[in-house]
């Protein structure tokens, strides 16, 4: 290879830097709220991964709170398996939730306890049920909450944690709650966690932001179950590619010497 | 001269030969990934297992349950049906199988409802269907006959009925697969 | 691709007996072994490779994609979670396939660039640009028709959005529009014929890229002095100095590829991905996805209704106008090969070109920028400026600049220039 060749190459990742830094920099355009206060979050970050004892506690939050209103249906009970719970654990929760399944050889729909490969069951019938118990409003399905909001886990811990007493030259609409985090500030959510709203069995204090921190990991984990097999792949697959481009580079130079 | 020339060439041909090799993995892997999304999912894998309640199958009866998208023949044998077929001189047969190990609990018997020909559904489990000589199953395609062991007796399949692996978790519950 | 002249032998009796019936053997080594290629390519000219190997991909991955997907507005959303979350390695080649795109429109807008730049849709390769640009246009309808597949709120939202654009056609548009959807608003008809086209497309696609590089190989390629070979000395086989420089460039692209496939799958996508479509209900922020960003700017870049003047009578509504301008940056492209006036080809050799070209990228990611914004205050003024510049350069800089720049002179041959070069 000449030199003009080594140039032209190194201009040419140079434009590849460009485009991805370009690529990255787009996204951001998308109404980041300027106020939303940055976590730490472990699971973030090339090669970070989820805090396991932090997601089974957030299922707790979960499971014990948000469920009361929050479908997630996406997800099945055998996907607890996944952060830990044995298969034992996994059907003991399953079971303590009935479904309707059917219909039987009567033609009759009928009740049963759920089973580990059941979809989590949903609080409501459907949307409309939903809005019907909830002042107009629909409290959104969890299961990619994270993916889709602007800010994902900042944006729902922030939420969480956000809950004031309204200043006093807002008016709030019936029904509603002031959240200094909320677009708009008036949100349908009453203040869903507090200081002590669950008891975990790990003695991890009760905290109003444990709480919040730990749910949102548990909605990040929801929202992109194979995040860490992806990461660990990806290592190996970058790995390689890059031995792979040091062997045809120097395969490449090889050639192009019989001509120089 | 001579020498360092074929020194030149081997490293060439060491080049090539690995990137070669490189990339024949690469793209080997990679095209592994897309036909083995076509194996079952998980969701389809966690419905492997079934239980089915035995409880209200009189002696006599036969249901079937629904195993792995497939039909699972239950059958409470009678008495003298299990006499019948424990005197049956099993080796004999087509595909030589003992009584005493397909059914486990000799008034259950549990097989996959498929054809072991070319997979069609044989009949004889519902009350008034044809049974077959053999009093176990006939499959309406070509013909196969079963005896009330699940096993073939006459026609072209080649295998008995299949046992499917299954416990009992109570006298009348079991789980399947 | 017609291969003439001597009949090559080949070693392998298997080969050699396949050859003799049908000679795809001979026409690989006269295509591709023994193609007589310029020597002094730089790694610009292995994005066409790039572009290859990623419409491969994305063939292979939305096939299998293919398999799990049910396009059914009510089970659309569902199957593609069931396939991020069950099917094995569904993540995977689902987010290979969503980032895919975008690297498919990456390779083949800098294949688009080198083309502008050393002046390879000049005469005798003008069917060879228009084929490309078919090809871009083809991709395009298809990156769309896929975008919609997910039926998310912003699958639905941008198929509302651009299929809205037929309604500024006079007189059919309101026809149009119903037409593409197949009812009143976008609903399942509207996925199932985007779902099937999207599945089409890319084949048809493959028959252009065919054709393409037919034309290419009859006229052979151009390279970085635009000067044409003369002797043997200029060129040298395909292979093995191009198989491997475009193995190379081919590797360090899927090096940044799966770098954001595996670490940063979701930098391009907009949480508006992952809500189900409502049709009730518009979500804050309609952004196309980027390499759509430049157009959707020129669309946008009309705010002002053309009236027969002191009349209320409106001549060229402001939509239209955007319509109009949107397709004709895109159209505009195909007359290029007879808008250049200039006796040279490369603008290596062009100084004051080369400067209008660094103008016209600028205008792009002015528009890029632009595409992205609400079209009010900065962001309108940069789409405007940009739309302007984009037009000026290819309708009025381009014929008359080539007439009257000073050039300097480019190398006798291609040998000549990369001895130079050694130096």
């Amino acid at each position: 290879m000449n030199k003009g060749d080594c140039k032209i190459m190194k201009k040419t990742l140079s434009l590849f830097v460009f485009l991805i830094t370009l690529a990255l920099a787009l996204p951001v355009r998308a109404a980041e709220d300027e106020t939303l206060p940055h976590q730490h979050w472990q699971h973030k970050g090339i090669l970070g991964v989820y805090d396991k004892a932090a997601v089974q506690r957030g299922f707790q939050v979960y499971k014990e709170v948000c469920s009361a209103c929050h479908a997630m249906k996406f997800m099945s009970y055998r996907n607890l398996e996944k952060i830990g719970y044995t298969p034992d654990e996994v059907k003991a929760v399953a079971a303590q939730y009935t479904v309707t399944d059917g219909p039987n050889d009567e033609g009759e729909m009928f009740e049963r306890p759920a089973l580990p490969s059941d979809h989590f069951k949903s609080p409501f019938k459907n949307d409309k049920a939903a809005r019907a118990a909830n002042n107009g409003a629909l409290p959104p399905d969890m299961s990619l909450l994270v993916k889709a909001r602007d800010g994902g886990e900042d944006y729902i811990f922030s939420i969480l944690t956000g809950f004031e007493t309204p200043p006093a030259d807002v008016q709030l609409m019936a029904g509603m709650n002031y959240n200094k985090y909320f677009p708009g500030h008036q949100i349908a959510m009453a203040k869903p966690l507090s200081d002590g709203q669950v008891s975990y069995a790990d003695g991890t204090p009760n905290s109003l932001e444990q709480e919040a921190r730990d749910v949102t990991q548990f909605l990040a984990w929801v929202s992109e179950p194979h995040m860490e097999q992806r990461k660990q792949m990806g290592i190996k697959v970058i790995l390689f590619l890059l031995v792979f481009a040091g062997v045809m580079f120097n395969t490449n130079r090889k050639v192009w010497s019989k001509l120089h | 001269m001579d020498s360092t020339r074929r020194a030149g060439g081997t490293r060439r041909d060491f080049l090539y030969l690995t990137a070669g090799a490189m990339g024949a993995v690469g793209v080997s892997s990679a095209l592994w990934v897309l036909p083995n999304s076509m194996n079952p999912a998980a969701d389809t894998l966690a419905l492997a297992s079934t239980e089915v309640d035995i409880s209200k199958i009189q002696v006599g009866q036969a249901i079937t349950a629904v195993w792995r998208g497939a039909p699972l023949f239950i059958r409470h044998r009678t008495p003298e049906e299990i006499a019948k077929e424990r005197a049956v001189d099993w080796q004999s047969l087509r595909d030589p199988q003992k009584d005493e190990d397909s059914a486990v609990k000799a008034e259950w018997l549990i097989v996959k409802g498929v054809c072991t020909h070319l997979g069609c559904i044989p009949l004889g489990t519902k009350a008034g269907q044809p049974r077959g000589e053999y009093g176990g199953w006939i499959c309406p395609c070509h013909g196969s006959q079963y005896d009330l062991s699940g096993r073939i007796r006459s026609g072209p399949a080649p295998k008995n009925l299949l046992v499917p692996p299954y416990t009992f978790v109570t006298d009348t519950l079991i789980r399947v697969g | 691709m017609a291969s003439a002249g001597k009949k090559v032998k080949f070693d392998n009796p298997v080969v050699q007996w396949i050859n003799d019936r049908l000679p795809i053997y001979s026409i690989l080594h006269d295509q591709y072994g023994n193609f007589p290629t310029p020597r002094n390519f730089n790694y610009f000219w292995s994005f066409g490779a790039i572009a290859m190997a990623m419409l491969g991909i994305m063939i292979v991955t939305g096939v299998f994609l293919a398999m799990s997907y049910t396009p059914h507005t009510t089970l659309a959303f569902e199957s593609i979670e069931h396939m991020m979350r069950d099917v094995n390695y569904g993540w995977l080649m689902r987010y290979t396939h969503m980032n895919g795109a975008s690297f498919f429109f990456i390779a083949v807008y800098i294949h688009i660039s080198r083309g502008l730049f050393y002046g390879s849709y000049r005469q005798p390769r003008e069917l060879v640009w228009i084929f490309g640009v078919v090809i871009m246009l083809l991709m395009m309808v298809t990156a769309f028709m896929g975008y919609t597949l997910p039926w998310s709120q912003m699958s639905g939202w941008g198929v509302t959005v651009i299929t809205s654009l037929f309604s500024a056609v006079p007189l059919i548009g309101d026809g149009l529009v119903t037409w593409l959807w197949g009812g009143f608003a976008v609903d399942n008809p509207t996925l199932n014929r985007f779902y099937a086209l999207h599945f089409l497309l890319p084949f048809v696609i493959c028959a252009v890229v065919f054709v393409h590089v037919w034309a290419l190989h009859v006229s052979g390629s151009n390279n970085p002095t635009g000067v044409e070979p003369k002797s043997e000395k200029d060129v040298i086989p395909f292979n093995p100095y191009y198989t491997t420089k475009d193995s190379f460039g081919t590797v360090v692209f899927m090096i940044i590829f799966m770098a954001v496939v595996f670490f940063a799958p979701l930098v391009l996508a907009d949480p508006a991905h992952f809500r189900q479509f409502d049709p009730m209900q518009t979500p804050p922020h309609i952004v196309p996805e980027w390499y759509f960003l430049p157009f959707y700017a020129i669309l946008r870049a009309f705010t002002i209704d053309l009236n027969i003047p002191f009349t209320h009578i409106i001549l060229l509504p402001a939509k239209l106008q955007g319509v109009i301008a949107m397709f004709s940056s895109i159209l505009l492209l195909l007359f290029l090969p007879w808008l250049d006036t200039s006796p040279v080809r490369s603008a290596v050799y062009r100084p004051v070109y080369k400067w209008c070209l660094l103008l016209l990228l600028l205008a792009v990611c002015a528009l890029t920028y632009a595409g992205s914004k609400p079209p009010e205050g900065m962001p309108l003024w940069f789409g405007i400026v940009g739309t302007f510049y984009y037009f000026l350069h290819f309708l009025v800089i381009v014929p008359v600049l080539g007439k009257y720049e000073k050039t300097l002179t480019p190398p006798a041959s291609i040998s000549e220039s990369v001895e130079a070069g050694h130096e």
